[in-house]
This record gives structure tokens, C-alpha cells and sequence, in this order.
């Protein structure tokens, strides 16, 4: 993935809570293979009217792609666990997403793929919104080794999981990491499956003449 | 000893090693569906091998066309190549997966605990948000998004830090016609959707201990609508009655070796949980969903909140604030889904058709074929079918509106399923969830109606 470090850009604002995965992006569209790029299906329903054409009013619409962050209300990512809400949302060019709040799926999901989940406190999010609103053409900077958000003169602090950031700031794919440690999986495997024989491989019970 | 919740208790035992702020964990279960494609496509692209063939099992049910007097209904070359993708992936890696014509075939958080596969103590996970379901049998379960699949295929582990413990404790006696359904949409509309955010539920008191396997299935299956990933329940005798037997579950005397096991995981008394939350049964209502968040719940006697900020979603559902919901008219009506598509569903929803014919088309989609093959046997399907319901095969179908099947804009839908999010069923479709009998209900008046008011049928079911 991607490392993040600092990132710098404007930012787009959505006042809704409780966003869910189901708006990020609909159902019916995540048999597309990722390589084919899902940009285009984000927010694919909320920002269409019933005829098809794009609601001007909708912030999403506003949206050059050039802009890396999107400042979002309460409980982001609630739903399913359908990691294309992540890959909408990198596709279309954020980096980072600014909350009081994610649903716990979204954020892993998010931070397994770089993309940034920002939480902060109800206090510093509120400053953070007036900030923006005032001059939402201003440019931001969210820098992941000091864990903040600076916007003009003001700073807001977040945390993100050490692991996590350490991660993210390297890019590391945790697969490999994770296989570093092979020797101590494979030690696992034979203990616990000595102990729980019935649980797994041949001690499995049923054959394929279930059913 | 410190007293420990059953959580840490099942944590402990498949910890593998630590790293920091969280613990690499072995993985007993991994269920997979047509909707994994994500993953295994990153394992291919990265050249890893599925390290547990063994422990990985799949299922055809996203995407499945149910209908199966036209079976072409609704599904696309799209739908049909996911179907074949999954078929094709279980091969080349040699695991097992239930295509569309096995007998074992059904929706994953239906067809896996009823083959024995989910036995409590273990970890099981899924890509699926409803994985959650697989608590009721005393088994930490969780949904993982594609990176995390794509990790548990390549190594059987998971990188997790331990989750804040809520104790939800339900006592008193749940009334007449009131489902773990309603109990699990009373919950949400105490504590919300984001209310056990970072939280894993565990379930206790008199009013669960008297829940049925099916239904804490049920209410397991809602902790997600709660924001907690997971929601467990201690195994006990019935829990260990449900499993005896089942074609993947252990034989003797292995069975006896893990009974000893799985009597010692209940939470010990003590422990430590970080919020407590006591609700009494004997209050929760038949429950109805009026907007476009799990949340946006109420009593079947109740109006449709006149807030400000319930107003978009009053504007999506077409509703008039202080409007009764009661009576309001619906278009059609589904049954089905891992929340409510299990026999015991089917039972309760046909307890109400007995004798009836409904108004507005009603979709039954049965949780696995095994459902759907006990509902022929017990005589359920032919009271289902009289009433001029359609009973259909067994997948996802409306719940989530990926197999073809959908509630067109602006149509109103009694749903048995578990998200009335805006096109969930559907572009523009609107969902009111409820418990399978407030369904049935609702589809033989036409409109939502309380199911206590109507008189209904004894339609016994084994268990």
C-alpha cells in the first residue's frame, strides 16, 4: 500500500452521521474485479437524483479528485464489512477521512488499505468544522508522525494504534510481516490441533456424504 | 486466578504471539462466499497459497438466484460468474464449497453452525458484517473486510487487539408474539447503531438463557446493527442439545473431550466488563423500523418521530411526521436472510398465514436448503405456498439486492432482514424491518399491522 506520511490538500465536508456502507457504495456493483478501478461507483446512489443526473447540491459532486480529505459526521462506515467502501473512496482520491467516530470494520479495513481513519475528539472536530467552513478553500495538512491535523495557525491531535501507524507510514504489506513469524504459527498449529483433534484436517467429521 | 470473560478465555487460547498493542490469533473457521473474490484475488496477485485448506469452507449465497422456476430470473452473466469464480477458487486452492446445488448450500450464517461447523470456543470469521451470528454458539466470531480475509487465507491468523467487554443482561419474560428480533431492534433503539462501537457483547440473563439456538442466532446476528463486530452467548445445555450429532460436529469421544472444554468458557463470575447495560424483557414490543438506519425504530404502536433531524429519512420512507405506522400500507413483503430465515422463522411466519391468503406479494427465501427441505416435511411450505407466498431457494435475495432480486423505487417492503439503509433492496426501495410474523402479518392485511391482534395458528416444530 501506499505509505502515508504527510499529506496536504483540501478538504470535502458531509454533515450526516451514521453513513453507511450501503451509500459508499451500493451492493449491486462490487462483483467489479479492484483492478478496474472504483472511483466512479462512490456515493454512486446519494449523488444522483431519481433521473440519473448529478444533485448539485451534493458536496460529493464538488469533488475534482483533487481534493485528499473528507471530513464526515458520526459512526462512518456502519454496515456491512465490504471493503469496496474503502476502495471507493482511495479510488476517487482521498487519502484520509476526519470523524468523531468510525464503525469498527471500516476503520480496520481502512487502515489495512492506507487510507487514513482521523478521529477526533467532539471538542477539536467542531473547531476543525468551523475552521473549514470558514475558509473551505484553505488547505490542510494531516502529518501521521506527529498525529495531527493543521489547519491555518490551529493543530488538532489524533491517535491511530502504534502498530497501525508504524504500518501505515512504512506502506508494509502485513502479510509478509505476518509470515516472519511462520516458525511460531506452524509450533501453534501442532499444539492446538493436538489438543482439539476433532476441530480440523482428518479429524474433521463429516465426509462429503453430508446431506 | 483473575476472573475472566468468555472472550478472554477463548482469546488466551488461541493467541499465538504479541506484537505491540495487539495479539496474533489462530483462526478455527474461515467461511468464505462469492464475495471473497477481493481476497483471493490479492493472494494470487502476491503468489501466497491458502495455508488451511482445512479450515476454510465456502458458500454460494450473495449472489444466488433463488427462483427456481425460472432460475435465470434476475441473474446476469455477472451474477452467474461470481457464482463460478467462487467454484473455481475453492479448487484451485482445494477447500470445500457449497455451490447452488448442494444439499449443504444455504446462506453462510445459516447452512455453517446448522452443519456443525461453528462449535463454541472457536474463532470463526467470514467476510461478512454478520458473522456476528456465530456468538449464539458460543464461538468468538467476527466480520473482516477483503485484507484481513486475504490475511487468514495466507496464514490462518489475525492481528486483533482485545475488544472493550459489554455485558448486556436481559431478564423477565419476553411476551406473546415478541422474537429475539424485536428484543435485538428494542436494544438498537436504547443504545443506537454506534452504541457498542469497539465493543464485544456478551449476552446473559433469564430472558436469553430462555432464547432458543435460532433465536440467539437472531439477536447474535443484530450485534452488528449495534456497531459490536461480535456478540457472543455462554454455551449450556441447550447449546450442547442443538450441536449433539450435527455432520461436522465431534463424535465420541472426542465429543466428550470437548464438552469438558466448552463447560469451562461461560464468563467467570467477577469479571471484568467495561460497560453493563440490564434492559427487562417483559417491556419490548413487536418492533418496526420507520427509517433508513436500524436505529430508526419503534414499537409497532407508535408514530413516526416528528424531529428535525428525522427528516430526510421520513422524506426518503415518503412518511408524515406523527404518522401511526401502524396501517400504513406496504407494496410486498420478504422473509428470509441470516437474521430470520431458519425454520423456526418459517414456523412462526406460517403460525400467522394458516388459513390466510395474503395481499401483496410475499417472498420467502429459506436460510439454507436444509430449511427448505424441513419446511416440505414438516408441512411448513405447503401452509407458506396456500397462503400464495412464494417460496423460493435459499440465499441473500432481497436482503442485500445483489442475486437480481430488488423492491423497485419507491416500493414498500415488510422485510425479516436486518438493514433498511436507502437502496438497500434496491435503488430508492423502502425497507421496514420486523420479526417474521409481523411480516407474515403484514402481508395478509396489506398493511402493518401488531400480530398480537391477530389470531394465529400452533405450528409446532421440532428442535
Amino acid at each position: 500500500m501506499t505509505p502515508f506520511t504527510t499529506v496536504e490538500g483540501q478538504a470535502i465536508r458531509l454533515i450526516e452521521n451514521n453513513i453507511d456502507t450501503d451509500q459508499l457504495i451500493p451492493a449491486r456493483f462490487m462483483s467489479r474485479p479492484r483492478k478496474n478501478g472504483y472511483g466512479d461507483l462512490l456515493f454512486y446512489d446519494l449523488r444522483r437524483d431519481a433521473g440519473g443526473t448529478f444533485r448539485p447540491d451534493f458536496p460529493i459532486n464538488q469533488h475534482s479528485g483533487k481534493e485528499p480529505f473528507l471530513i464526515v459526521g458520526e459512526n462512518f462506515g456502519c454496515g456491512s464489512s465490504r471493503e469496496a467502501a474503502v476502495y471507493v473512496l482511495q479510488d476517487a482520491g482521498f487519502r484520509a477521512i476526519i470523524a468523531t467516530s468510525f464503525a469498527d470494520i471500516f476503520r480496520n479495513n481502512a487502515l489495512k488499505n492506507g487510507l487514513l481513519p482521523v478521529e477526533l475528539s467532539k471538542t477539536d472536530y467542531e473547531a476543525l468544522c468551523a475552521a473549514h467552513d470558514a475558509y473551505p478553500e484553505r488547505s490542510m495538512q494531516i502529518k501521521l508522525h506527529e498525529q495531527c491535523v493543521t489547519l491555518g495557525t490551529d493543530s488538532w491531535a489524533f491517535t491511530i494504534a502504534e502498530t497501525s501507524r508504524q504500518m501505515l507510514l512504512t506502506g508494509m504489506d502485513e502479510i509478509s510481516y505476518t509470515l516472519t513469524h511462520i516458525d511460531k504459527i506452524t509450533d501453534f498449529e501442532i499444539r492446538y490441533g493436538a489438543a482439539t483433534p476433532w476441530g480440523h484436517g482428518s479429524g474433521l467429521g463429516a465426509s462429503d456424504s453430508v446431506g | 486466578m483473575t476472573p475472566r470473560t468468555i472472550i478472554e478465555k477463548i482469546w488466551s487460547r488461541h493467541r499465538i504471539l504479541s506484537d505491540g498493542d495487539r495479539d496474533l490469533l489462530f483462526v478455527d473457521r474461515h467461511y468464505v462466499h462469492e464475495g471473497s473474490h477481493h481476497a483471493f484475488d490479492k493472494i494470487a496477485q502476491m503468489g501466497r497459497a491458502l495455508r488451511r485448506p482445512d479450515a476454510t469452507f465456502g458458500v454460494a449465497d450473495h449472489y444466488v438466484p433463488v427462483h427456481q422456476k425460472s432460475p435465470g430470473k434476475g441473474a446476469n452473466a455477472d451474477i452467474l460468474r461470481m457464482i463460478e469464480q467462487l467454484a473455481q477458487n475453492a479448487s484451485s486452492h482445494g477447500f470445500l464449497a457449497f455451490g447452488p446445488k448442494d444439499k449443504r448450500q444455504g446462506i453462510v450464517h445459516v447452512t455453517m453452525p446448522e452443519l456443525g461447523l461453528t462449535l463454541p470456543g472457536m474463532i470463526v470469521v467470514c467476510g461478512d458484517s454478520h458473522t456476528a451470528t456465530h456468538g449464539a454458539l458460543g464461538a468468538f466470531a467476527f466480520g473482516i473486510g477483503a485484507s484481513e480475509v486475504a490475511h487468514v487465507l495466507a496464514t490462518q491468523t489475525l492481528w486483533q487487539a482485545p475488544p472493550a467487554m459489554m455485558k448486556l443482561v436481559v431478564e423477565g419474560k419476553l411476551g406473546r408474539h415478541i422474537t429475539a428480533k424485536d428484543l435485538a431492534l428494542h436494544i438498537i433503539c436504547m443504545i443506537g447503531t454506534g452504541g457498542a462501537t469497539g465493543h464485544t457483547i456478551e449476552y446473559a440473563g433469564s430472558a436469553i438463557s430462555a432464547l432458543d439456538i435460532e433465536e440467539r442466532m437472531t439477536l447474535c446476528n443484530m450485534t452488528i446493527e449495534m456497531g459490536a463486530r461480535s456478540g457472543i452467548i455462554a454455551p449450556d445445555d441447550k447449546t450442547l442439545r442443538w450441536l449433539e450429532g450435527r455432520p461436522y460436529a465431534p463424535d465420541r469421544p472426542d465429543w466428550d473431550a470437548a464438552l469438558a472444554g466448552w463447560r469451562a468458557l461461560a464468563s467467570d463470575p467477577g469479571a471484568h466488563f467495561h460497560r453493563e447495560v440490564v434492559i427487562d424483557g417483559s417491556e419490548v414490543a413487536p418492533m418496526v423500523t420507520w427509517g433508513t438506519s436500524p436505529q430508526d425504530v419503534m414499537p409497532v404502536t407508535d408514530c413516526v418521530p416528528a424531529t428535525a433531524e428525522a427528516c430526510e429519512a421520513r422524506a426518503y420512507m415518503g412518511l408524515m411526521d406523527g404518522q401511526r405506522i401502524e396501517g400504513l400500507s406496504i407494496d410486498q413483503a420478504f422473509i428470509g436472510s441470516c437474521t430470520n430465515g431458519r425454520l423456526s422463522d418459517l414456523a412462526a411466519a406460517a403460525a400467522v398465514l394458516a388459513g390466510r391468503e395474503v395481499r401483496v406479494p410475499l417472498l420467502i427465501s429459506p436460510g439454507s436448503q436444509k430449511v427448505r427441505a424441513q419446511a416440505e416435511e414438516t408441512g411448513i411450505a405447503d401452509i407458506l405456498r396456500s397462503a400464495g407466498a412464494i417460496f423460493a431457494d435459499s440465499g441473500c435475495s432481497l436482503c442485500v439486492g445483489m442475486n437480481g432480486d430488488r423492491v423497485p423505487s419507491g416500493a414498500r417492503c415488510a422485510s425479516s432482514t436486518n438493514r433498511n439503509f436507502r437502496g438497500r433492496q434496491g435503488p430508492g426501495s423502502r425497507t421496514h424491518l420486523m420479526s417474521p410474523a409481523m411480516v407474515a402479518a403484514a402481508a395478509v392485511k396489506g398493511v402493518i399491522v401488531d400480530v398480537r391482534n391477530l389470531d394465529t395458528a400452533t405450528v409446532e416444530v421440532v428442535k
